[in-house]
Order: C-alpha cells, then sequence, then structure tokens
C-alpha cells in the first residue's frame, strides 16, 4: 500500500516493525473492515427471510485478518479463499455489490449466482477464489506463486486456512512444497479456535500453535493478535517484505474469533456460556481500532461514525439492487462449463 | 412395524448393530461434535443428526471425532478393516470423496484382489449426497456413477427407513467395502420399518410401481420424483414399472430385464449428468441384452453436462424434475 513507511525491521532492537499510517489509510483499514461488519450482519439477518439458499459462513470477528493483510496486498498479488471467503474477497477489493448479488443467488452476481456465498470470485482483482473444499486452496497458493515468481514482479501467492483447514494434508503438502521450492508463498492461519463444532484444543495437536508447524516444515512463521488491526498488519508487513525479498514462503497464525455460528442456522450448543459476549466483548477488532487511534488523537469519534453511517447506506443499497436484480436464466444453466468444446 | 424416519432408521441401526458387535467403530467429523470447546463433547451427533448418543453409549475408542483429514480418515478405516474391525467412516458431504479417493479406490476396493483372496475390507463409508439445498458445485454432488465403476466396491442407496435400515444392516454384517449414500434430502422421509433384526440383500431392486406400459428405473431422490411422474401418467391411464435400484452395484439385472420384455419401453432417471452415467450404462445393459424387446429407444433423464449451480432456480433446471420424467415417459410411448 502506497504511502505506508516503516523502519527496516531488522534494525528494530525488538525485532518488530514499527508501521506508521496517515489519515487516509487509516479511515480506509477502518472503512474496509466495517463494510466487512456490516456485510455479514447485515446477511445475518436477510438469512432469516429465507431468501438466501445454501451455506453461508459468516466472516464477522475477523475483520482485522483480512484488512490487516489485504491492504498490504497490490491487485497483482493472488489470494486464495476459504469457505468463510466474504471478509477476503471485501478486502482484496471485489466488487460489494456484486457479491451480494452472487449471495442472492442473481444473474448480476459476481460469478452469475452459480457460485454464491461459498465459492466467489474475482481473478481482476487477484481473488482467486473461495473454496468449498477444506484445504482446497493452499497448494493454489504455492501455484500462483510459482507463476509469480517467474513473472519476476515480486508478486506472491496467498493462501487463507483455518485452524480446521491446517489438518488437512493439501495444507501440508503444500507447506512442504513451498519450502522444497522456494516459492513466494504466505500461509494465513486464522485461528478462530473452531472447525465447525470442534475446537482447535482437540484437532490441532501437539502444542496446539499452528505456526510451529509451518516452522516444523522449515518456514519463518509470525504469531499475532488478528483481532487487532494493528499487531496483524505490523507482523505481516514483516513477513511481506521477507517473501518479497526472495527468502522462499512464510507463514503467519492470527488468533481470532468468529461471532456466529459455523454456518447460519447452527446452534452453537459447543459454545461456553457468555462466550460471544465476552468475546464481542474483548476482542472486537472495530472497538479495538476506535480506541487506539481515538485514544491517541488520529481520528475522532465523529469520523469514524461517519464512516459508519456510510457504510450502513453502502450495504443498505447493496441489498436493495441484489433483491431487484434478476435471476439468473436456467437457459444458461450449462454455460461456462468450458472456454471451448470440439 | 415402527414409524420413522430414514434418519431415525439409521441412528438406530447404528445403535443396535454396534451393541450386538463389538468390532464395529465410527469415524468423522464432528461424529461426536464438542471435543475440545467449553461446550465439551455433547454427542450433537453429526451435523446431519446421524450418531447422537453412539459416543455417550460406546466411548471414544469406537466413536472417533476426526479432525478435517478425509484421506486419513477412510485410510484408517481401510486400516482398522485389515486389522479385523469394521468401521463406518462418515463424509459429511459425499464430494469429499476427491479428497480421500486414492484411500477408496485404489485401496479398499483393490486390497482382496491384489492380496490373492486373502482378506476381507469390511469397511462402511457413509456419504451424503444430492443436490436440493442449493449446496452448489462442491457440495451437491451424487458420485454413485463413479464408485459404481470401480470393481472391488458395493453402492447401496436407501430410499426408504426400511431399506436405510435393511441396507446398513447388510453393509455392516457383509465382509466387503460398502458405499453408503445417504441423501441429504431424504432423512425426513418417514416409513415403516420391521422391528428387531432386519436385512435387505444386495442387488434386489425394489418394485415400487406395476403399471406395464413402461419401465422407470431409478435411485435415490429420482425415485420419489418417478413416483409423483407416475401419479400423473396415471391420471392418463398410463401405467408406470417403478424399479428403486436399492444397489448399484450389484445391479438387479434381472428384474431391470424382466420388466423391460414386458413393456418394451425404458426410461432411467439420474441425479448425475448423463456421460458415462449410471443411466448410460443402463441404456447399454439393456441394448445389449433386450434389444428385440424394445420398441423404441431407451431415455435417460439426467442433470445436464455441467456442475451444479448455486441459485436456486438453476439448481431446479439442473436437477431432473418429476415433469422431465412425465414427458420421457410420453416421448417413449409416443415412439412408433
Ligand atoms: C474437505 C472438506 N471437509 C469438510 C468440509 C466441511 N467443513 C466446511 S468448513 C469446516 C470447518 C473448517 O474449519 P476451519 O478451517 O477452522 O475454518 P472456519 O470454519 O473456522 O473458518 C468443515 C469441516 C469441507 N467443506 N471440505
Ligand atoms: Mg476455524
Amino acid at each position: 500500500m502506497s504511502g505506508v513507511v516503516w523502519d527496516n525491521w531488522q534494525k528494530n532492537t525488538d525485532g518488530r516493525a514499527t508501521v506508521q499510517f496517515n489519515r487516509d489509510e487509516l479511515l480506509g483499514a477502518y472503512r474496509r473492515m466495517k463494510v466487512i461488519r456490516e456485510f455479514e450482519e447485515r446477511l445475518h439477518e436477510e438469512i432469516k427471510t429465507g431468501e438466501i439458499a445454501g451455506f453461508t459462513h459468516l466472516y464477522a470477528g475477523q475483520e482485522a485478518v483480512a484488512v490487516g493483510i489485504c491492504d498490504q496486498l497490490t491487485v497483482e498479488d493472488m489470494i486464495v479463499s476459504t469457505h468463510r471467503g466474504h471478509g477476503h474477497c471485501i478486502a482484496k477489493g471485489c466488487d460489494v455489490k456484486g457479491m451480494m448479488k452472487e449471495i442472492f443467488g442473481r444473474a448480476g452476481g459476481l460469478c452469475k449466482g452459480r457460485g454464491g456465498s461459498m465459492h466467489i470470485a474475482d481473478l481482476d482483482v487477484g481473488m482467486l477464489g473461495a473454496n468449498g473444499i477444506v484445504g482446497g486452496g493452499a497448494p493454489q497458493a504455492v501455484g500462483a506463486a510459482i507463476a509469480a515468481r517467474i513473472d519476476g514482479k515480486g508478486r506472491v501467492g496467498i493462501a487463507f486456512s483455518g485452524d480446521g483447514a491446517c489438518n488437512q494434508g493439501t495444507t501440508f503438502e503444500a507447506m512442504n512444497l513451498a519450502v522444497v521450492i522456494k516459492a513466494p508463498a504466505i500461509f494465513v492461519f486464522e485461528n478462530n479456535h473452531y472447525s465447525e463444532h470442534t475446537g482447535d484444543a482437540y484437532a490441532v495437536g501437539t502444542s496446539k500453535d499452528i505456526a510451529s508447524r509451518a516452522e516444523g516444515f522449515g518456514m519463518k512463521a509470525w504469531r499475532a493478535n488478528g483481532c487487532d488491526f494493528f499487531e496483524t498488519y505490523t507482523a505481516f508487513s514483516e513477513l511481506l517484505e521477507y517473501v518479497r525479498a526472495g527468502n522462499g514462503p512464510a507463514a503467519i497464525e492470527l488468533d481470532t474469533e468468529r461471532y456466529y455460528g459455523h454456518f447460519e442456522g447452527d446452534p452453537q450448543r459447543y459454545r461456553g456460556k457468555g462466550e460471544i459476549d465476552r468475546i464481542r466483548a474483548e476482542r472486537d477488532c472495530l472497538k479495538a481500532f476506535r480506541a487506539k487511534v481515538v485514544g491517541a488523537a488520529l481520528l475522532t469519534d465523529d469520523d469514524l461514525d461517519k464512516v459508519d453511517a456510510e457504510v450502513i447506506a453502502q450495504i443498505e443499497e447493496a441489498v436493495v439492487e441484489a433483491r431487484a436484480d434478476e435471476l439468473p436464466d436456467p437457459a444458461t444453466v450449462a454455460d461456462d462449463v468450458y472456454v471451448e468444446y470440439y | 412395524m415402527a414409524i420413522m424416519n430414514i434418519r431415525e432408521a439409521i441412528v438406530s441401526t447404528l445403535h443396535a448393530e454396534m451393541e450386538r458387535d463389538s468390532d464395529i467403530i465410527l469415524l468423522g467429523e464432528d461424529v461426536v461434535g464438542g471435543n475440545g470447546t467449553a461446550g465439551g463433547p455433547e454427542a450433537i451427533g453429526g451435523i446431519w443428526g446421524t450418531s447422537p448418543g453412539l459416543w455417550e453409549k460406546f466411548g471414544p475408542e469406537r466413536v472417533i471425532d476426526t479432525p478435517i483429514s478425509e484421506s486419513a480418515i477412510i485410510g484408517a478405516a481401510a486400516g482398522a478393516a485389515l486389522a479385523g474391525k469394521r468401521p463406518v467412516a462418515e463424509l459429511m458431504f459425499a464430494d469429499f470423496v476427491g479428497v480421500s479417493l486414492d484411500q477408496i479406490w485404489n485401496q479398499m476396493a483393490k486390497f482382496r484382489y491384489m492380496f490373492g483372496g486373502k482378506t476381507r475390507c469390511p469397511a462402511v463409508v457413509r456419504l451424503v449426497y444430492g443436490a436440493g439445498m442449493s449446496t452448489a458445485a462442491q457440495h451437491s454432488q451424487s458420485v454413485y456413477a463413479m464408485l459404481t465403476a470401480m470393481p472391488g466396491l458395493k453402492v447401496v442407496l436407501p430410499t426408504t427407513p426400511a431399506d436405510a435400515k435393511g441396507l446398513l444392516t447388510e453393509a455392516l454384517r457383509g465382509d466387503d467395502p460398502v458405499m453408503y449414500f445417504e441423501h441429504k434430502t431424504l432423512y425426513g422421509v418417514k416409513g415403516e420399518v420391521p422391528e428387531g433384526e432386519y436385512r435387505q440383500r444386495f442387488g434386489e431392486a425394489r418394485v415400487v410401481r406395476e403399471g406395464g406400459d413402461v419401465t422407470v428405473i431409478a435411485c435415490g431422490r429420482m425415485v420419489n420424483f418417478s413416483e409423483k411422474a407416475a401419479d400423473k401418467l396415471a391420471a392418463d391411464g398410463i401405467g408406470m414399472d417403478l424399479l428403486d435400484l436399492r444397489t448399484t452395484s450389484p445391479l438387479d439385472e434381472d428384474a431391470i430385464l424382466e420388466s423391460v420384455e414386458q413393456t418394451g419401453r425404458l426410461v432411467v432417471v439420474d441425479e448425475t449428468p448423463p456421460r458415462c452415467s449410471l443411466a448410460a450404462d443402463i441404456c447399454a445393459m439393456v441394448a445389449q441384452r433386450a434389444f428385440t424387446s424394445l420398441k423404441a429407444p431407451p431415455q435417460m433423464v439426467t442433470a445436464p453436462h455441467s456442475p451444479i449451480p448455486f441459485a436456486r432456480n438453476l439448481e431446479r433446471a439442473w436437477v431432473p424434475s418429476p415433469q422431465k420424467v412425465e414427458e420421457a415417459v410420453r416421448r417413449v410411448l409416443a415412439f412408433r
């Protein structure tokens, strides 16, 4: 992202980068996180009407990860996402209205209503696709990294994976391959502590630390508080500089929270008493951001309230337009299977 | 007879069989649910509700919650079966055979043959399949034809609660790997289920209707769609022989041929794209073995040659419908 300056992190005594943001960057980061939050909270309501079909996995609670990372990428960097992909899409620059239409199953959706919530992609902004197959994405990020290296423009390939996906063999294979060929691949592990109804304390063996697995494969790994935009951003800025410099792959584990059920409709009986209230009170990335920037007198509450109001209106408009959009033409059901078929 | 739905039939059969045979184990993602959480192992019993109470009753050595690792789930089932157990491995969505196919196809299916008939691999893989819930391209597929094509596997698809019990019991008593398909839209289908021990032999199609004018072959949800078409056609005096295959490997060729020899007209309904499908397989078998009985070209009612779309109206256009079955029947009857 242009205009961001950071000291050479290797020279810092604590080994951490210090990143300075200007006013526009702060407002932009807050806006993108808020767009994700509002998008998801609105979907949570809209799904109750029964109008939205299929599985919807909401990203609310994890916004600081997507934005803290994607704000540092160029449109040419490539990400692969997961079933919980709305946040990655928005942060990488997918058209919000096109996404909403897609989720509503409309013709004007980013994928013409064929993919839905789990399969949003927009190659034009370097978003190589959400993925319904847990663990499906990581090898593809290595492929993107191979392509990036050949092109020689310093681009990277990034795989977002959950604490559940980190247990899939495909993820292990992808990490090892990336290390073997020293690809500019980045493995982002969003540990929201659940894979569906199972806790990371059960399903992620050994130390329960996913980053240490990446280290075990021989790559450098970072750890950060994924509910804090600045911590995520700073850690990732170090990582990104390291990978862009041609040092091979790297990984980062972000400790984060998911606010809603695994999918909409999940009764969440696995949660502790008051757990959601607690994480919303103590680990909310939007609240933390506001407290920091207002506390440091970089922005005012009014600045942020104005963004909130604009975002709410933006999402309202997206929903109204999605609802008004046409359904896909059933006659097109078998189109787009091939580029050419002869 | 007890009245229950398919889900309940599966759950009660698993309870009964696990009680009867301590070699039966169950493994899969969230088959217990809640492990490693504040809520604790709660025997939520799978996202489809097909294993509640099993963990409480049989404990964590026999009811195993796994990480998201389908290759390891199916591979562990294959190994446990070789080691003398009777594993039931659950794939939350049949589409995840993609992740685990080697363990099914190159391992389980081939052990017995490769090892000169010396081994048994009595594993049951439960696969939740089918379109109808807008779960899109990677969570809706009916992959039974692909597995039917693999020698060494048996493939079963219950459509009624009685068959859910009978076929699962048979799978658990047999010594070969069985792919047990559960259609995600059929779990709530209710019906009578025989009490006590009840086994349904594989390779015996169920005669759903006897009408005499046309033979319709279907399995899974397509049986229900064909019944709807049969009701419509009956109003016009057209009688349908409707066979629910129950198992696609082994295939009840005799029942199919017997009906076609009487009607001379065949429609096969299949919830997959047409190429190398079950429908194509059955049409070829009939063309080869009952050519002289045929009075019209056999008709296949299938999905188009495309993945499964998300939007509700597109998905409806993709899946064969009662109306498409009805039209196909009218087409074969109109042929002179
Ligand atoms: C191969 C495969 N196995 C299982 C599933 C079902 N499933 C979808 S999401 C999910 C949990 C994923 O957990 P995690 O990677 O932590 O991501 P999160 O949902 O927490 O974002 C599971 C088991 C799937 N979609 N694909
Ligand atoms: Mg998770």
